[in-house]
């Protein structure tokens, strides 16, 4: 279909994008990859009066280590966040989720930025920044603040960030040393996930020291499966894993849509966490 | 309006566009290049894959004025001077690719996309390349083959 009418700006850096946001007020719409919302405006679920084009801003783009963390720019395509050397080497989680999303085209142009601020739990990178507990920067008029990645999803297609805010770039903690694993669950290719599952583990004498879960598509926003994390710590072997990952669907609310039950997507979540925990901690 | 500056398999072309006008409705309607169909609404189907700046995009998913001062290549764009067909396009023919067609526009642009960055995939590789775009024809093998057969290595029939 064709999308409604609607004003085009197409700034050219941060300042003049958050003043074209902020005298639009509320009927603005930031315009990133396009991914998610050409194909909303296509189908007339979105009728912004302008969309802001963010697309040209070099400062957006690129990746770069300030001390302990990786700084990734709000409009890193997924296809170069795949291929940075410094993504991989202190982000693998991340560059192996976003190895998951989409397709080779969707990839070529959405964005870690656009995926993070579109807010769908159902998205992979979602749980992938909660889990590397990661931190979001968001410029608006009065300049910019940081907010942790615990805060930034609100609800169902819903971030902390304000009409007049824009994402500029996201904070990962860099993860040398530790496991990593992504396990989706999808019908087909180029699905979104029914349940996905990010694993962090750090391991101290072939046991578990640490270890961070996040959930993908397991209620209205991504989530952190905190009574594994704790059951955990100290696991040794396999058996001890599995164990663990029994709570994973402990105080999650999955939704009930035409893919799968509440109760099926709390099973999924069980499996899925042993095989990414397994996977991670190189117990697999 | 929006002024647009675009070049398209070849020719420069200047336009005042809406909006909300989409590359494949710019490419389709304003250019006349219908050789790229649209098979969805939904930007799952790949039918309407075409390059933008070197790389391969949903054209149903993007907006004209998005591809402003940019390169597309269509694959209207690929055959020689001479009307002589590319090695990728030759394979889709001899190996049976199609069927109704409709999905080969798309899948000639994503496998010419794939080939670029890996020459010689393998069959997985292929099939990975290709998770965006659907056919409802051939259950696939035989676009499969003939990527490979177009990367210059050995397939059955
Ligand atoms: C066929 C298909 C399959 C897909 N499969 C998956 C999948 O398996 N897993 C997955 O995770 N995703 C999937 N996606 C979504 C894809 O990852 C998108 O790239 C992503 O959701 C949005 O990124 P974008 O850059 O395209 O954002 P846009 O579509 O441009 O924007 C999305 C939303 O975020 C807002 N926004 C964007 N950037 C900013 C910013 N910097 N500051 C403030 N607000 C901003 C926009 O206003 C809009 O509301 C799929 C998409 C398609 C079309
Ligand atoms: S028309 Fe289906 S993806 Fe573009
Ligand atoms: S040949 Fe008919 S859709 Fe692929």
């Amino acid at each position: 279909m064709i999308p409604p009418a609607f004003e085009y700006a197409r700034p050219a850096d941060v300042d003049e994008a958050v003043r074209a946001l902020a005298d639009a007020g509320e009927e603005a719409k930031v315009l990133a990859g396009g991914q998610s919302l050409l194909p909303l405006l296509r189908l007339r679920l979105a009728f912004p009066e302008l969309v802001v084009d963010v697309g040209r801003i070099a400062e957006l783009r690129g990746v770069r280590e300030d001390g302990d963390s990786l700084v990734i720019g709000a409009m890193t395509t997924h296809h170069d966040v795949i291929r940075d050397p410094l993504v991989r080497r202190h982000a693998g989680l991340l560059a192996a989720a976003t190895a998951t999303v989409a397709d080779p085209a969707v990839r070529h142009r959405g964005t870690l930025g656009g995926s993070l601020a579109h807010a769908d739990p159902a998205g992979d990178l979602p749980a992938v920044v909660l889990a590397m507990d990661g931190e979001l920067v968001a410029q608006g008029p009065a300049g910019r603040r940081t907010i942790p990645a615990r805060q930034f999803f609100v609800d169902y297609l819903q971030s902390a960030l304000e009409p007049d805010e824009l994402l500029v770039e996201v904070r990962l903690p860099k993860t040398d040393g530790w496991g990593f694993h992504y396990e989706k669950f999808h019908r087909v290719a180029q699905a979104w996930a029914i349940v996905g599952v990010a694993a962090l583990v750090r391991r101290d004498n072939g046991r578990v020291a640490e270890a961070r879960v996040g959930l993908t598509n397991m209620g209205t926003t991504p989530l952190r499966a905190t009574a594994t994390e704790e059951a955990l710590a100290g696991a040794g072997d396999a058996d001890a894993v599995a164990r663990a990952a029994e709570s994973a669907a402990v105080a999650t609310q999955p939704s009930r849509d035409t893919s799968a039950s509440p109760e099926y997507r709390a099973h999924l979540a069980r499996v899925l966490a042993k095989r990414a925990v397994l996977a991670a901690a190189g117990m697999g | 309006m929006t002024r647009v500056s675009v070049k398209v398999d070849g020719t420069n072309y200047e336009d005042e566009v809406e909006p909300r006008l989409l590359l494949i409705h710019y490419l389709r309607d304003r250019l006349g290049l219908t050789g790229t169909p649209v098979g969805c609404d939904t930007s799952n189907c790949g039918a309407c894959t075409v390059d933008l700046d070197g790389e391969s995009v949903k054209s149903c998913s993007v907006l004209a004025v998005q591809a402003d001062g940019g390169e597309v290549t269509t694959v209207q764009g690929l055959a020689g001077e001479d009307g002589e067909w590319t090695g990728l396009q030759r394979a889709f023919h001899e190996r049976h690719a199609l069927q109704c067609g409709y999905c080969t526009p798309g899948m000639i642009m994503a496998a010419r996309d794939l080939l670029r960055d890996n020459p010689t995939p393998t069959s997985d590789e292929v099939r990975h390349a290709l998770e965006g775009n659907l056919c409802r024809c051939t259950g696939y093998q035989n676009i499969v083959r003939a990527v490979l057969a177009a990367s210059g290595q050995e397939v059955g029939t």
